[in-house]
C-alpha cells in the first residue's frame, strides 16, 4: 500500500473531489480526528522519541497450561500509521496474538513494549489507562443487548467518566460516519451483521485509538460489505491509526498491498 | 486506491439513509434527521431489573424487617426495664417484724423518724392497717384483723435518686434503736432489672448482628451471581478500558437501588406493626389481653428514638450492602482479570 501523508492539505483537496455537501460530517469529524492524532503525536515524541514503534514484541513465548506453545519466538514490531493483515490457518493463534496485543493476556516469556513502555513493568491497575489507546474489533461484536447503537458506541466514553453532553454530538457523527445514522436508537438485536460489525467498528473508534485491531472483521459479511469496512479501516489508517486485521479471506487481503504477518504453528513470518 | 476507497466509504454511509422513507424524497427526510438527533435517555450500564434482583430485594426486606423488629423490642425492654427500674429505685422500705411486747405503731414511727434525719431521704410513710390487709387481701382474703396476726408492717421512704441516703448507716442504726426492724433498698430487685435489661441487648445485638451478617453474605453471593450473569457486560466493559473501579460503581448503584427499595419496605413494614400494636394497645386499655400483652412486652411505644433508630437501620443495611457489592465486584473483577491474563490458568478463559 502505498503511503500517504495524511496532512490537512490532502483532506481538502480530497474534499473539493466531492461534493462538499456528502463530506461535510466526515471533514467535521476527521478534522477532530486529526487534531487528536497530532496531540497524541506530540505525547509520544516528548516521551519516547518519534522512532519508537506503537508495539514491539521480543522473543514472546505463549503457552497454555502446561500444553505445548501456542505461540513461539515473537519478534515483530507493529509501527505508528502501518496497516497490516494478520493471518494463517485456523488454530495458529491469531486471536491469542490479538489478546496479547490487547494486554489482555500475560505471555509466558518474552518481552513486550506498549507504547514504549514494558509491559511487565506496568502495575495492573494501570493497564485499563493503556487498553483505552487501543481499539478493539470482535468477530462476534461483542454489543451489549440492552444498549441502542448509541449507546454502544458511547461506552468508550461513558466508562472514562464524560457526562453524556459532551459527547453526544461525537458519537453522532462517528455513527454517521460508519454509515448507522438512521440506527442511532434500534437495540443491537434489530441490526444486521454488517450493521453489528459497524457498530462494533465505531466503538472501538469512538475515543480515537492509536491503533485498531480487527479480529475477523469480515467473518459475518457478504464480499461488497467486506469490501466496504475494508475501505473504512484504510480511510481510518490514512488519518493515522495503525490499523491490524486478523483474517483469513485470502480475497479480502488481496484487494489491498498491505504488509502481512502470517503465523503458521506458532510462528510468524511478515512479508512487508 | 484512494480513489476508490473514498466513494466506497461514502456509498457505504450513504444507502442506509433512504432506508426509512423509500419514494417521498423530501418529507421522508427532514423526518428522520429530526429523530435521529434525538436520543433516549441513557440506560443503565446493568439491564435494571430481573428475576435474581427481585428476589433480592425480598430477601432485604425479610432482614430489614427482622433488624428492625429486633431494635424495636430491644429499644421496648429497655424503656420497659428502666422505668420499673427508676421506679423501685425511688423508694426504701423498712420492714419491722412484730415480736411480743413490741410497740408497732411507735416502733413505726420511730423507724421513720430515724430513717427522715439522714441527708438524701425526702418523704416517710407509714402503711397503715388498711393499705397492709390491701397488700395481703390476694393471699389471705378480705375481713383481716391485723392485730390477730404476726403481720410486718412497712415504712416507705422516698429517695432522692440523684444524691441517695448512707444506707449501711442507716441500717446500722436501726437495728440498733429497733432490732426488729429490716431496711430492704431493693438492690437485689434493681440489679436483677438491670441484668435482665443487660441481658435483653445483648441478645438484640446478637440478634442484630446475625441478620446483618447473613445480609452480607446473602448479598455477597447475589452480588457474585449478578457477575456471573452479567459476565459478558464486564467483558465488554474491560475491553473498552473500564477501570474496575467503574464497573464496581456501575454495580454499586443497581445493589444500591435494590437495597434501598428492600430495607424501606422492611424497615416501613416494622415501624408499622409497632404503631398498629401500640394503637391496639392503648384502644384495647384494661383489657385482659391488653393487660396481659404489657406485662409480656411493656408497652408498645418506642418512641420518636425507636422510629429513627429503625429509619437509621435502614441506612445502614443499605450502606452495608453497597459497600459489600462494591467490595465483592472489585475483589471479584481483579480475581477475573487475574485468571484472564495468566495463561497458565485456562479455568476462567473467556470465550475468544
Amino acid at each position: 500500500m502505498k503511503r500517504i501523508p495524511s496532512s490537512r492539505k490532502f483532506k481538502w483537496l480530497m474534499l473539493r473531489k466531492r461534493g462538499l455537501k456528502s463530506a461535510l460530517f466526515r471533514a467535521l469529524f476527521t478534522v477532530r480526528l486529526l487534531g487528536s492524532l497530532r496531540d497524541n503525536g506530540h505525547h509520544e515524541s516528548e516521551s519516547q522519541g518519534l522512532g519508537h514503534p506503537l508495539i514491539h514484541f521480543e522473543n514472546v513465548g505463549l503457552r497454555y497450561g502446561m500444553g505445548p506453545e501456542i505461540l513461539r519466538d515473537m519478534t515483530f514490531d507493529i509501527p505508528k500509521r502501518s496497516f497490516q493483515f494478520l493471518t494463517g490457518p485456523s488454530g495458529a493463534g491469531k486471536t491469542t496474538l490479538l489478546r496479547l496485543l490487547f494486554m489482555s493476556l500475560h505471555p509466558t516469556r518474552g518481552i513486550i513494549h506498549m507504547f514504549g513502555r514494558d509491559l511487565s513493568q506496568i502495575p495492573r491497575s494501570e493497564l485499563p489507562m493503556l487498553r483505552r489507546r487501543v481499539g478493539i474489533v470482535f468477530q462476534d461484536f461483542r454489543l451489549l443487548d440492552h444498549l441502542t447503537t448509541y449507546e454502544n458506541v458511547a461506552l468508550p466514553l461513558r466508562v472514562r467518566g464524560k457526562e453524556e453532553s459532551s459527547y453526544r454530538n461525537d458519537v453522532l457523527e462517528l455513527l454517521k460516519w460508519v454509515g448507522l445514522g438512521e440506527r442511532i436508537n434500534v437495540l443491537p438485536a434489530v441490526l444486521s451483521g454488517g450493521e453489528k460489525q459497524r457498530a462494533a467498528i465505531a466503538r472501538a473508534l469512538m475515543d480515537r485509538p492509536e491503533i485498531l485491531l480487527a479480529d475477523e472483521p469480515t467473518g459475518n459479511v457478504d464480499p461488497p460489505m467486506a469490501r466496504r469496512l475494508l475501505n473504512l479501516f484504510m480511510e481510518l489508517n490514512r488519518l493515522g491509526t495503525a490499523v491490524v486485521i486478523a483474517t483469513h479471506d485470502l480475497a479480502l487481503m488481496d484487494q489491498v498491498d498491505a504488509r502481512r504477518m502470517i503465523l503458521t504453528e506458532g510462528r510468524l513470518d511478515i512479508y512487508e | 486506491m484512494n480513489e476508490l476507497s473514498r466513494p466506497k466509504a461514502a456509498r457505504a454511509a450513504k444507502p442506509k439513509t433512504p432506508q426509512k422513507g423509500p419514494p417521498q424524497a423530501e418529507p421522508a427526510q427532514k423526518q428522520p434527521r429530526r429523530a435521529e438527533m434525538r436520543v433516549r435517555p441513557t440506560a443503565p450500564i446493568l439491564p435494571p431489573s430481573n428475576i435474581q434482583g427481585n428476589a433480592l430485594m425480598v430477601v432485604i426486606a425479610i432482614m430489614a424487617f427482622l433488624a428492625c423488629l429486633t431494635f424495636g423490642a430491644v429499644t421496648m425492654v429497655r424503656a420497659t426495664a428502666s422505668s420499673w427500674q427508676s421506679q423501685i429505685s425511688r423508694e426504701i422500705t423498712i420492714q419491722i417484724k412484730p415480736e411480743d411486747g413490741l410497740d408497732m405503731d411507735a416502733a413505726l414511727k420511730k423507724a421513720r423518724d430515724l430513717a427522715l434525719t439522714f441527708v438524701g431521704t425526702r418523704e416517710g410513710t407509714i402503711m397503715d392497717e388498711t393499705a397492709t390487709a390491701r397488700l395481703l387481701e390476694p393471699w389471705l382474703g378480705t375481713g383481716l384483723n391485723l392485730a390477730d396476726l404476726p403481720v410486718p408492717r412497712l415504712v416507705i421512704i422516698t429517695i432522692d435518686e440523684q444524691n441517695p441516703p448512707d444506707f449501711n448507716g442507716m441500717r446500722a442504726q436501726l437495728k440498733t434503736a429497733i432490732p426488729q426492724a429490716f431496711l430492704d433498698d431493693h438492690r437485689t430487685w434493681v440489679d436483677r432489672l438491670v441484668s435482665m435489661a443487660h441481658t435483653t441487648v445483648l441478645i438484640g445485638t446478637g440478634v442484630l448482628v446475625l441478620v446483618f451478617t447473613a445480609m452480607i453474605l446473602t448479598v455477597i453471593f447475589a452480588t457474585r451471581g449478578a457477575l456471573s450473569g452479567n459476565r459478558h457486560i464486564v467483558e465488554v466493559l474491560h475491553f473498552v478500558g473500564a477501570e474496575s473501579s467503574f464497573v464496581a460503581s456501575e454495580f454499586q448503584k443497581h445493589f444500591l437501588k435494590i437495597s434501598m427499595k428492600g430495607s424501606a419496605a422492611g424497615g416501613a413494614l416494622a415501624a408499622l406493626l409497632f404503631a398498629a400494636a401500640n394503637i391496639w394497645q392503648s384502644n384495647s386499655l384494661a383489657t385482659p389481653e391488653s393487660d396481659q400483652a404489657t406485662a409480656l412486652f411493656g408497652t408498645f411505644t418506642i418512641g420518636v428514638t425507636g422510629y429513627l433508630g429503625i429509619f437509621a437501620t435502614m441506612i445502614v443495611i443499605a450502606l452495608l450492602t453497597t459497600l459489600t457489592a462494591r467490595f465483592t465486584v472489585m475483589r471479584t473483577i481483579d480475581e477475573i482479570d487475574l485468571i484472564r491474563s495468566d495463561p497458565a490458568r485456562s479455568d476462567g478463559l473467556p470465550a475468544s
